[in-house]
Parts: C-alpha cells; structure tokens; sequence
C-alpha cells in the first residue's frame, strides 16, 4: 500500500510536465488555431538554454527559470511573425506540417552539433536531497517542480479566463475584424500568445533539465504523450489540459506499478477509449 | 553535338574497360555501415562507426594497391524491419559485401538472418546478445567488442563476490535486456547469490522514477541496469536524486559507454563499476589512434569501444581478403580465413576469432573517477582489473553454437 502512494505521487510529479506542455498546446490551439508540433522542440530548446546560460554564461538555474522562457518565447515570437502568420485562416494541417517541420530542423541542429545522448545539468543546491515521507523518500527537486507547475498553470488559467487582457484574446480568435474595429492590435496579440505557450514550452523544459538528460530528442519522446493528453482533454480547453495532464501522470504511474510493459502505451488506449465515448475530448465543446 | 557523342563513346569505353579490370582483380569491396544514427544509441555507435570503418580501410593501405572500397551507411532506427529492410537493399541492389557495426540486439538478430540467406560477411560491434554466437550463431557472423555473457561474467561477478548477493533488475524490454538480464541472472545464482525481483521498461524511457521506487522497496543490495545509452544514463541520474547509493544499496551498470559517462558527469557517476573491452586512454597505441580520431569527430569526442571494435573489425576483414587475393562477395569463405587468422590491432591487441564467429580479447574492469582525479574532458576510468578473453567469454564448452557440432 505504501509503494502505491508513492508511485501516485511519482505520477503526478510527471503529470505535471504533461500539464505545464499541454497548457501551451491548448493555449495556442485555443488563440491561433495552430496544432503546434514545435512545441517538443522549444521544450527541448528551453532545456539547452538553460544548459547555456549555466555553462557559458555562468547565470545559475533560478535566473534559467525566468530567462530561458523569454528567450525560447522571443525565438518562438519570430517563428510566428516569419512564418506561422501566413497560415491564418488555412486549414489546421498547414499549421500542423509547417510545424512539424520546424521542430524536425531545430532537432536536427542540435542533433548534429551536441550528439543525441545528451549533456548533464545538476539539480541546484538549495533543492539537493530529499525528504523522508515515510511511505518513500521524496528528492525535494520533485516536490518543487509540481508546486511550480501547479502554481504556473493555475496563473495561465486565470489571465486567459478571467482577466481583461485574457478576455481580449478569446474574443480576437471568436470575431477578429470585431476585436479590430474596437481597435486592439490583434495580430501583435497573436503574436504574444504564440510566445506565451512556447514559453511555457521552454520552461518545462527548465524543470526537467536536472531531472533528464538535456537531450536534442528529449522533446521528440514526450510530444506524442502530450498530445494525447490535450486530445483526451478537449483541444484547445485549457482547463482541460491542466487536469488531463496531472491525471494522466497518474495512471501511467500506476501502469508503471502494475503492469510496466504497457506503461508507453496506456495513454493512448486511454485516448482511444475516450473519444470514442466523447469525441471532443472531456472537456472539448463541440465545434 | 559530335563532340559530345565522342565524348559518350569514350566514356563508355573508359567503363567497361575499368569495370572490366574490377572483374578480373575482384578488388572492388563495399561495406555497409549500420547504425542508429539518430536515436539513443547514436553516440556510442552512429557516424562514429562510420568514421572508424573509414580510418580502417585508409589505415588498410588497400587503396594504394588499387583496391576500390566504398562505404556507405544507414540507420536502422532501432528497428528490425527498417534494419533487415535497408539490409536487404544494401545487398540486392547495392552490392555490399559487408555490414559493420548494428548496435541494438533486435535489429542485429533480425540483421544476422539476412547476412547469412545472402551469403554476406557480418561483423557485429554494437550489439550486446551472445546469442549472435550462441544459439543463432552463423557462419557469416563474427561478433567483435563484448556481449551480455562477457559483462555478466565480469560485471556481474566481481559484485556478487564483493557481497552483493541479493539482486534487483531493471531491464530494456527487448532481445538486449533479456539476454543480460538471463546472462547475470545465471552468474548470481552459479556463485550463491539470489534474484529477488525485476522490472522490464519499455526502450528509450524518460522517467525511471517509478521503477527506481520498486528496486529501492525490494531492499535487494544490488540494483543492476540492463539497459544501455540513454535509459542507462537516466537510470544513474535519477538513482542519485532518490538516494539510492546513500540508502545503501548500489548501482550495477552492467553496460556502460564513454559517452554515457560524459552524459550523467563524474559528479553523478564517480564509483561506478563496469566492464569495457577498450578505453581510449589504455597506452600510447590506443591514444594516438584515439587522437586521430578525435580530431575527425565534430565533437571532438574520442572513439567508444563499439567504434574500436568497428575499427578493428574492418582492419581485420581486410587483412583476410589481402590474403584471400580478393573476391569479397563469398560470406562464409571471407569469414572462414579471417577466424584462420589471429586477430592484432593497435586497440584491442592480440586475439582470436572463435569458430562460433566470437572474438575474444582482453576485458576490462574499471571505475568512474572522481571529479578531482580528472585530468581532461574525456578523462573518466581508472583501471581496477584485466580478466583475460578466454575467462571473459564464452567458453567453447558451454556454447550451444551448430557450427561447433561439425
């Protein structure tokens, strides 16, 4: 029974990662209508940023956390305005092919200059050791990435729902010419959302930095996960995907405990399983 | 236009005239390269290998005496069909005489059946099974480097003599995994140790966490990894960060590489014990080649003992079709003259090829050191013990190879 709680806790420290990556996803579905398949690739780039920053730059994992989202996101803001924008109003498997393409680039970049098994990042010291919960020793590195996670995705949900500025964005993606007449920038404002969920991509990636290997296809592994996790929780729900990606972390911990072999695949039987009783995800909308 | 039918004409003839002198010499060898190139096991083995194939033939001085050999490379993807598939291509419309490295004990079982349905020569580096020479083993196969019988009966061994008798496993859900796992296990129990439980994790796993909780409430003394590249890598990071080594229990890395230690960082993997049959710092030969070889890599990385073995089975297979005169494209006869041989290169120093196509040379024990004791980027092993290739390898006797029953 002791071992159960503790791989429940093991699972919702993963399923934080699925969260603070499927809130991105949901976030840009939900603003620009993009299926971002980047999204791995900046989780990744975050990582390596925060690798640079330590390595060349000296500048320790606490400024990575602040730092390494701006600069993943200002990279991801370019994208946007070189490219991604040509695609409004075209089909979602544009969106999906063009950054399908983008994340294949970027991983064979740093594929090529760095190898593909990886270069280490030390957890910081203040989060070094753990704690005796009794049941299971707990490292303290992981409790703080779900607190941080937990804190993250609660602060995104509340200025995309419930503050003006979040307001103005789901009005511009229900009614654009509307939003535009009343004179608010929309294409800026879509810019700067594509940047808030690649930043939320580079900052996931930040936090796994000490707990993987910073690796050029550490984003490539998880992206498929992920994206069962924001179709299982309804696209482009933003609530959705929170809850989605703590419960998945779950029941593939679970999966780890009971039956290991299936734990790659338990997601997607979840997935199948689930639009196949709820085709708009749990809790999609119908379109 | 005339001038370019003339043109034509003489390059036709040029042709058939060189093809021709190919045909009588039969000097023209080609040899494939596969690997993954782009996955977990990328770094061990991947263009590295490719490199080491090329250093072989240069190294050869083949080409000098008019020998035309060619390389080419693929990647398997870590998987079977996509490596019996490029296999299959390289030698029906290819021509490649030969396959070099195949890391992944999957692909380079399902590989060894296409070697040998086409008559080809195989020389396996990357893949750990000691089935390639046991149960499957072929008359086209030679099986270079190291294999799970050789790391469970170094590895394995010295930690059940250490006191270590209580084993927990966490194993790669594949050929690989199985077979280290089944090598180790026979090690344990032959020498009074006991096996008291074990997880299988799919390949290329990020989060080990889950299974690392189970190892550490099983109370087993010794956890043992057989898994390689990235999962190894993951296992030992994520073991520090739930204190397993501080709780006391310790860490087999039953297989792990020189690019595996530059990934987890000497702080992480100091005191770590494992096997390899070669290290790039071992004595001036092994430097110097390691050195030219470095300055080839884009990562400036010395070579891992895959890559040697790629090396030094090329150098190998060279040496037996110079003396065979040429001829490349008979498998089994190529293969015969090189187990004929003794083996000698600069990286793993004399050997043999058994009649199961096993190699046998030196093994080595070694010990991560501490970050203080390193000297340079890639200065990572001290030398703890040599156990020599008969003791290290399967012995003839046990060997359930057909071709031993002639």
């Amino acid at each position: 029974m002791q071992a159960l709680y503790a791989q429940l806790l093991v699972g919702l420290i993963n399923g934080s990662f699925y969260a603070l990556l499927s809130l991105g996803l949901a976030v840009i579905f939900g603003m620009l209508n993009i299926i971002n398949f980047a999204h791995g690739a900046l989780y990744m780039m975050g990582a390596f940023v925060a690798y640079f920053l330590l390595n060349l730059g000296g500048i320790n994992y606490w400024w990575a956390l602040l730092l390494a989202p701006i600069i993943v996101g200002i990279f991801g803001m370019l994208l946007e305005r070189t490219m991604l924008k040509f695609l409004t109003g075209l089909d979602h498997l544009y969106g999906l092919l063009l950054t399908f393409g983008i994340a294949l680039i970027v991983q064979g970049v740093f594929q090529n200059y760095f190898g593909s098994s990886g270069l280490p990042y030390s957890i910081p010291d203040q989060l070094k050791g753990g704690l005796n919960l009794g049941f299971m020793f707990l490292p303290i590195y992981r409790a703080w990435v779900v607190v941080f996670s937990l804190f993250v995705c609660i602060a995104t949900w509340f200025l995309i729902e419930k503050t003006r500025l979040g307001a103005y964005l789901r009005a511009a993606t229900e009614n654009p010419t509307l939003v535009r007449a009343f004179g608010i920038n929309v294409p800026r404002m879509i810019t700067l959302t594509y940047g808030l969920g690649v930043g939320l991509a580079a900052l996931a990636g930040v936090l796994s930095a000490p707990i993987n290997q910073v690796r050029p296809l550490m984003g490539a592994d998880l992206i498929i996960v992920v994206f069962a996790v924001v179709v299982i929780g309804g696209m482009g729900s933003i609530m959705g995907s929170i809850i989605t990606g703590f419960a998945l972390g779950v029941i593939e911990g679970l999966t780890k405990y009971f039956y290991p072999e299936a734990s790659n695949t338990v997601v997607f039987v979840l997935m199948v399983l689930v639009l196949l009783v709820k085709p708009t995800g749990l809790t999609g909308r119908a379109a | 236009m005339k001038k370019s039918i003339a043109s034509l004409l003489l390059g036709t003839a040029l042709a058939v005239t060189t093809a021709g002198a190919a045909f009588a010499q039969d000097k023209t060898v080609k040899i494939g390269a596969l690997s993954d190139q782009s996955g977990l096991y990328a770094d061990l083995g991947g263009p590295g290998s490719t490199l080491a194939a090329q250093m072989a033939v240069e190294d050869s001085g083949l080409t000098g005496k008019g020998w035309k050999i060619d390389i080419i490379s693929g990647d398997h993807q870590n998987k079977p069909d996509i490596g019996t598939a490029i296999a299959r291509q390289w030698f029906d419309v290819d021509k490649v005489d030969i396959i070099v490295d195949v890391p992944n004990s999957g692909v380079a079982l399902a590989v060894n059946n296409v070697v040998k349905e086409k008559n080809g020569v195989y020389i396996n580096s990357g893949a750990a099974t000691s089935d390639l020479t046991n149960a499957q083993c072929s008359p086209n196969t030679v099986h270079w480097t190291y294999d799970t019988y050789m790391l469970a009966h170094t590895t394995g061994q010295a930690l059940v003599k250490a006191g270590g008798d209580t084993w927990f496993f966490l194993t790669a859900d594949y050929a690989f995994g199985a077979a280290l796992e089944r090598d180790t296990t026979a090690v344990i129990t032959a020498n009074g140790g006991k096996v008291v439980g074990g997880v299988k994790h799919p390949l290329n796993t990020p989060d080990f966490s889950s299974f690392l909780l189970q190892a550490q409430a099983s109370k087993a003394k010794i956890i043992g990894l057989a898994n390689a590249g990235g999962d190894t890598t993951n296992t030992i990071k994520q073991a520090a960060e739930f204190g397993i080594v501080k709780g006391g229990q310790k860490l087999a890395a039953l297989l792990l590489f020189l690019t595996d230690v530059k990934a987890i960082g000497l702080e992480t993997a100091q005191g770590l014990n494992f096997t390899e049959t070669f290290y790039w710092d071992m004595n001036d030969k092994t430097r110097a080649f390691s050195k030219r070889f470095a300055e080839k890599m884009k990562n400036s990385a010395p070579p891992t003992m895959v890559q040697a073995g790629v090396y030094a089975g090329v150098r190998h297979y060279l040496k037996a079709l110079e003396a065979l005169g040429g001829n490349p494209h008979d498998g089994v006869k190529v293969v015969e003259k090189m187990k004929s041989m003794p083996t000698e290169d600069d990286l793993f120093g004399k050997g043999e090829i058994q009649p199961n196509g096993r190699t046998i040379h030196n093994a080595y024990l070694f010990e991560v050191k501490k970050p203080s004791e390193s000297k340079g980027p890639w200065d990572f092993y001290k030398l703890v013990g040599t156990v020599p290739g008969e003791q290290a390898f399967t012995p003839l006797s046990e060997s359930k190879c057909a071709l031993l029953k002639k």
